[in-house]
């Protein structure tokens, strides 16, 4: 196994019990990936049509007559810019929104042409479940019955997309055997494609909460069973729809406090939120609880202070825990601009402690991290791009690529540059310290992006190692 | 929104209304992504503004602008684009809460425009919508606008669903949906060339129904006509036309007078009216979840011309 992957160890189990009821009062994000054609539009259409979000207007832009009589072409509900009708393929994620009785969905259609990859990477980075479809009609051994050597049986598209949904922790991953219905063996050319998913997973390190056979076209497994048949390709578990209901969204459980200062707001005559010349520190706390009172540490410079208040979106005091947006206030006034770190302080270890100390974030200059390449023109050692961490703005120098990643053997290979859509591993030096953490850990403090200097487009999503 | 609702579909509308923590949470989400996209647009743009028309979606906007900033602290301008027609009440609807969070408030009209020949009619009474655009880039290049907010949102319309939340404009004002910039997690790319700008849409992610209840559940005001009133109207292509100076009936149409709102407000002449009782925002909640039209196939005149219609004058620079 690649230590590309191994960085990226699987969270916790993705599997839900009964006992882990998820929080399905927020809206679960989820993607739809895999390859052109595996029909990701048409089982989007479906979910919408079935779930009864698309509305009569919408509908009838998308309806047919012909001989059989009126047919819905399921796709060009989600293909909504011209160039992708023109030529019947998805170019960029399209953002639906749909419930059921039970939850909020919000789905990023994402393309699967190997050209749009940054586009899927966009929409895996945003996502709380990612499924996968697998076009079994694709495949000629599933469709033939001949036997599936190795997980070179499955389509690029179906591993690239895996992985980088894998990569960018997408908590669920779900596969969705499709088109089932074209093929006379359903249940032989399910069980031999749910074999080659098994042994490419185990492979790749990446943990897979289900696999599911259906039909996007015809809708079965996809609300629900297939009316007339029971048990359809050998399979009693739920649909795929039943199967999102239940997954668990996003969230980041660190104990220790980690605050971007997104905003700073600066004291106005007269006003009592910032008197006494005390500027107000905005931001969305990434990991632990903001609380009045707690010590902390103004990374990267490392200047200590006493959280002096706290103040929620309608500016009352109280504590913030992560994921929401705070004001906070601090006991002096220190040298603090947007970009920096608000963290909790290390705490003293007493001499008699066999106690850790608090882990405290490192700041660093130079990382090893996993970069998936976006943009047309190649990463090229030695150019200085543009880095967003958080919010701060650094330069970031590429040293060196240490290698890429092949998608289909998953092994590490020499490589000087990285193409756009490539996978691998480089080290780079940054203009100044920031608190990195390994993006396994922290989403927030292991995440950044770089930017092209020259053209301004983002250029690769970095992963620190 | 007429009476053909299915009584599966009010079920199930009763059923998500009795989970209200469920739509609560969920408020809180949106309210929450909004904030943290109103406060970055203040730390990252040395310019910004916030297009604000008076209508719900603006409103929601802004109330969300005044969690997070407070009265008299929004850190941009309020920017409206004035098409000349306008319904007076909206117009003064907008003054009203303008001056409540003591913002500044810059008004630029299309007929100003066309004082300057910027923008020409083909026919007097023709739709302004389209001409915004251009009256829209004027006022950036005059102000030297460098990120607007919009009260845009995915679910409106297809070319809309894939648009970015911070969405790159070239120094023409266009929209290029081929190259659009990767968003990946919260890490905006908010860089920018001379004479570019961004579009940036706080609300990209809440729904018609999640507007309504962020309405009921703030006790947000708006104009009258988003609920029922009395109103002369005709029926015209499907749609209610309503009666107004500006869109007399023609000689071969009945007027009729039917208690209806507004489920958009924009320019009188392309913006109709649905048959409706509902006079709260509860009311309205129940007839969004069982309705059969999109907000703008019920409403807008203007798209329906072509399936590319709001991707092309996106990319003109149409918000």
């Amino acid at each position: 196994m690649s230590d590309v992957l191994e960085l990226n160890r699987p969270v916790s189990s993705s599997a839900v019990t009964a006992s882990q009821a998820p929080d399905t009062g927020t809206a679960l994000r989820f993607i739809t990936c895999g390859s052109v054609d595996d029909g990701k539009s048409t089982l989007i259409g479906r979910l919408l049509v079935d779930s009864r979000a698309v509305l009569q207007d919408h509908l009838a832009g998308v309806t047919k007559q012909t001989h059989d009589g009126d047919q819905v072409d399921l796709a060009r509900l989600t293909d909504g810019l011209a160039a992708e009708r023109e030529q019947g393929i998805t170019i960029d994620v399209a953002w639906r929104y749909f419930s059921t009785e039970a939850r909020k969905f919000i789905i990023g259609d994402a393309p699967g042409h190997e050209q749009y990859t940054r586009n899927m990477v966009t929409a895996a980075s945003q996502a709380d479940a990612a499924v996968v479809l697998v076009d079994a009609t694709k495949l000629p051994w599933a469709r033939e019955g001949g036997p599936a050597q190795d997980s070179d049986a499955l389509l690029p598209q179906t591993r690239r997309h895996s992985l980088l949904a894998h990569l960018l922790r997408v908590p669920s991953i779900v596969f969705a055997v499709n088109k089932l219905d074209a093929l006379p063996d359903a249940a032989g050319a399910f069980a031999r494609i749910s074999a080659a998913l098994t042994r490419f997973t185990q492979e790749a390190g990446i943990q897979a909460v289900a696999t599911v056979p259906m039909s996007a076209l015809k809708g079965w497994n996809v609300v629900g069973p297939r009316a007339d048949e029971p048990g359809w390709a050998g399979y009693q578990g739920p649909a795929l729809l039943e199967l999102l209901e239940t997954l668990p969204v996003t969230g980041e459980a660190q104990a220790s406090l980690a605050f971007p200062v997104q905003w700073v707001e600066t004291p106005q005559s007269g006003d009592s939120d910032t008197a006494r010349g005390r500027r107000v520190l905005w931001g969305r706390v990434a990991a632990g609880e903001l609380t009045a009172g707690s010590q902390v540490q103004v990374l990267p410079s490392g200047q200590r202070a006493v959280v002096a208040e706290v103040i929620n979106h309608v500016r009352q005091p109280g504590a913030v825990l992560a994921g929401h947006s705070a004001g906070l206030k601090l006991d002096r006034e220190l040298d603090i601009s947007r970009g920096d770190w608000v963290i909790a302080a290390p705490a003293p270890v007493a001499d008699d402690s066999f106690d850790e100390p608090t882990p405290s974030y490192a700041v660093t200059r130079e990382l090893q991290a996993v970069v998936a390449w976006l943009d047309d023109d190649a990463l090229t050692p030695g150019r200085v791009y543009w880095a967003l961490h958080g919010h701060r703005w650094i330069k970031a120098r590429v040293k060196r690529v240490v290698h890429q990643l092949n998608i289909n053997t998953l092994a590490r290979e020499e490589s000087h540059d990285l193409p756009a859509n490539a996978i691998g591993r480089v080290e780079l030096t940054l203009q100044d310290g920031i608190p990195a953490v390994p993006y396994a850990e922290s989403r927030h403090l292991g995440a950044l992006i770089l930017v092209d200097s020259a053209t301004n487009r983002t250029a690769a999503a970095v992963l620190v190692a | 929104m007429n009476a053909t609702t299915e009584s599966a579909v009010i079920q199930s509308a009763l059923n998500q209304a009795a989970a209200h923590h469920l739509s609560n949470a969920h408020l809180d989400a949106l309210e929450e992504e909004t904030i943290f996209i109103l406060r970055e647009v203040a730390a990252s743009f040395e310019r910004p503004a916030l297009l604000f028309s008076g209508g719900k979606d603006s409103l929601v906007m802004l109330k969300c602008a005044e969690k997070a900033f407070g009265i008299g602290r929004i850190p941009y301008p309020l920017l409206m684009i004035d098409t000349g027609h306008n319904f007076p009440e909206v117009t003064a609807f907008r003054d009203q809460r303008a001056a409540e969070l003591q913002a500044k408030l810059i008004v630029r009209s299309v007929e100003d425009s066309m004082a300057r020949g910027t923008v020409r009619l083909s026919r007097p009474d023709e739709p302004r919508n389209a001409h915004q655009s251009v009256t829209l880039l004027e006022a950036i290049e005059e102000f030297r606008f460098d990120a607007l907010m919009g009260g845009a949102r995915r679910d409106e319309e297809k070319a809309r669903a894939k648009e970015r939340i911070f969405s790159h404009r070239d120094s023409f004002g266009q929209w290029q949906p081929k190259a659009q910039r990767p968003e990946l997690w919260t890490l905006f790319n908010t860089r920018l060339a001379p004479g570019e700008h961004f579009r940036v849409f706080p609300i990209s992610n809440w729904t018609e129904l999640d507007v309504w209840q962020y309405i009921e559940r703030e006790q947000i005001a708006l104009p009258s006509l988003y609920y029922s009133h009395p109103r002369q109207v005709v029926e015209r292509n499907g749609l209610l036309m309503p009666v107004t100076d500006l869109t007399p009936p023609r000689a071969d149409e009945t007027v009729q007078t039917l208690p209806v709102r507004f489920r958009t407000l924009g320019d009188v002449t392309c913006t109709c009216p649905v048959a409706s009782e509902a006079g709260t925002a509860a009311d309205i909640i129940v007839e969004t979840l069982s309705a059969n039209v999109s907000e703008r196939g019920a409403t807008r005149m203007d798209d329906q011309t072509s399936e590319a219609s709001m991707e092309k004058r996106k990319k003109e620079g149409y918000f």
